[in-house]
């Protein structure tokens, strides 16, 4: 039992770590809380099953341009809300209430053009499971896992190793200074946003896939969740979202387990409060320092 | 190779600028001197893209560059050291210095100026894999210049380089500044330490709130009564 709910828990946890990460790159770079992140992932993934649906795609064209179009989607979203703000220099609560009201948008988009109600995912990869003495691990979980490990590393490799990533860390570092580099700093935002909705589309097909259903509202707890992740390992810092989003899927999964299922939502905002309280930064966050 | 004519620049309603003229030619040292608030960072940051002007002009060896954005200045040869350093705290010092050359595909090149910056500032070299957070304000402020070179300017802008360094490490920067002329980059130097800018310099221009209100050769700034009393504290 124990080890079954960790290994759900993990596999959840790999779900959340990949939706944080969107939370994490955008405030690392904007110092905004991107509040639509939670509705781009539910948005993907209702794309992907319209795609197999409505145009019978087969699951894996259906996944491939579901991401495209919804990193385009997270493009679309900065151009359209929050660049014109920061031309115009606007307070950052701005923003913020800017990708609330995106979020409504899309939720209430979505309800329009495909219902309000719970829709079925096909299960597209139906590979059984391996038996172990007291739990078993899915293929399907398998899947996720390795697919949000590779994306992770990917991630973390482009981040640290290649010239955008470079320019990425420049531009969260200091904007200015990264102009005077001849950092194109709106390309750069254009790419994090496009990247972060990427993912998050990634996330949502992948649980739409595990729990088997969409539905428009999936996008809200999980995007406070996620968004809780990456505040609880350090809100900027790329491996403090992934170690966020295990310890959050791993401590739900065993809520639900062993106190009471009720309590699965609870328990993630208790530890996240609980963190906080003890290291305000998060777990693997720092204090700016600046040098004058 | 600069002219700067007849710039106005504002912060919301507060007038930075006052009509500024200024021209640089090929291969010299200019400094623009006077105290704090007189608008000589504004100056900079406008001649590199980074604050547009509301009037006037900006020309870059005969093209107009008052419209472009910062990067694209960098594109064409000028190249700014900031006020504060600025570096990229939590990145190395080789990964600042790469930064700087952000704009550059030449990779063979690129390496051959990474010797050249690690031949001038040793320092660095030594420190190319400490995060430049933690380095001293010294070695940050010979970062800052390190970087802005790897973009291989044309045009040099450097801002208050002896700002909150010790005195020794000043007479170092200097020291420096005249090395990277020698090697053909033309030089705008920012500075409060008036004596030791005009010592390098060969031109020199005087800012008070906004205007320029004198303008010569820097040794007959050295010696006029006005500079003397109200820069060179005597």
């Amino acid at each position: 039992m124990f080890f079954q709910q960790i290994i759900n828990g993990i596999t959840l946890g790999s779900i959340y770590a990949l939706t944080a990460v969107g939370y994490t790159m955008v405030f690392g770079i904007l110092e905004l809380v991107n509040f639509s992140h939670g509705s781009v992932y539910m948005f993907g993934a209702f794309l992907c099953l319209t795609l197999m649906t409505a145009l019978g795609l087969g699951f894996f064209p259906a996944f491939i341009i579901s991401i495209v179009i919804t990193g385009m989607l997270g493009i679309v979203i900065d151009r359209l809300a929050l660049l014109p703000l920061r031309r115009k220099n606007a307070p950052k609560v701005a923003s913020l209430i800017s990708t609330i009201g995106i979020s409504i948008f899309l939720q209430n988009l979505v309800m329009v053009m495909w219902g309000s109600e719970t829709k079925n995912f096909p299960l597209a990869l139906n590979l059984g499971h391996i038996q172990f003495n007291s739990f078993r691990i899915s293929y399907l979980q398998m899947i996720i896992l390795l697919t949000s490990l590779i994306l992770m590393m990917g991630l973390t490799l482009l981040v640290k190793k290649t010239k955008i990533g470079k320019a990425m860390r420049a531009t969260a570092q200091n904007m200015e200074a990264a102009k005077l580099m001849g950092i194109n700093v709106n390309l750069i935002i254009t790419f994090t946003f496009f990247l972060g909705a990427a993912l998050a589309t990634v996330a949502g097909v992948m649980v739409g896939m595990y729990y088997q259903s969409v539905d428009p509202m999936m996008g809200f707890m999980a995007g406070l969740k996620a968004f809780a992740a990456a505040v609880l390992g350090g809100i900027g810092v790329l491996p403090g979202a992934i170690l966020g989003g295990l310890i959050i899927g791993v401590s739900e999964t065993l809520a639900a387990g062993y106190i009471h299922s009720g309590y699965r939502d609870a328990i993630a905002f208790a530890i996240l409060i609980a963190v906080l309280l003890i290291k305000p930064t998060g777990l693997l966050g720092q204090k700016v320092q600046k040098k004058v | 190779m600069l002219q700067v004519c007849n710039i106005s620049t504002y912060y919301g309603n507060i007038q930075a600028l006052k009509e500024i003229d200024l021209e640089i030619k090929e291969g010299e040292i200019v400094t623009l001197i006077g105290s704090n608030g007189a608008g000589k960072t504004t100056l900079l940051k406008t001649i590199s893209g980074l604050i547009k002007p509301k009037t006037g002009s900006v020309k870059f060896n005969g093209r107009q560059i008052t419209s472009l954005d910062a990067p694209e200045i960098v594109k064409l040869g000028i190249s700014l050291s900031p006020e504060g350093r600025q570096v990229f705290p939590k990145m190395t010092v080789g990964e600042n210095l790469e930064l700087g050359a952000f704009i550059r595909k030449d990779n063979k090149e690129i390496k051959e100026s990474f010797q050249r910056i690690y031949e001038l500032f040793p320092r660095l070299h030594e420190r190319k894999n400490q995060v430049a957070g933690t380095l001293s304000g010294g070695e940050q402020q010979m970062l800052a210049i390190g970087r802005a070179l790897m973009s291989k300017p044309k045009l040099l802008l450097l801002d208050e380089p002896s700002l909150g360094l010790a005195p020794m490490l000043v007479e170092t920067i200097f020291e420096l500044i005249k090395e990277i002329n020698q090697q053909g980059i033309t030089i705008l130097l920012i500075e409060q330490n008036a004596r030791m800018a005009l010592m390098v310099a060969n031109r020199g221009y005087v800012m008070e709130t906004g205007k320029i209100v004198l303008q010569d050769d820097a040794i007959n700034l050295l010696e006029s009564d006005g500079v003397r009393k109200a820069y060179l504290g005597e």
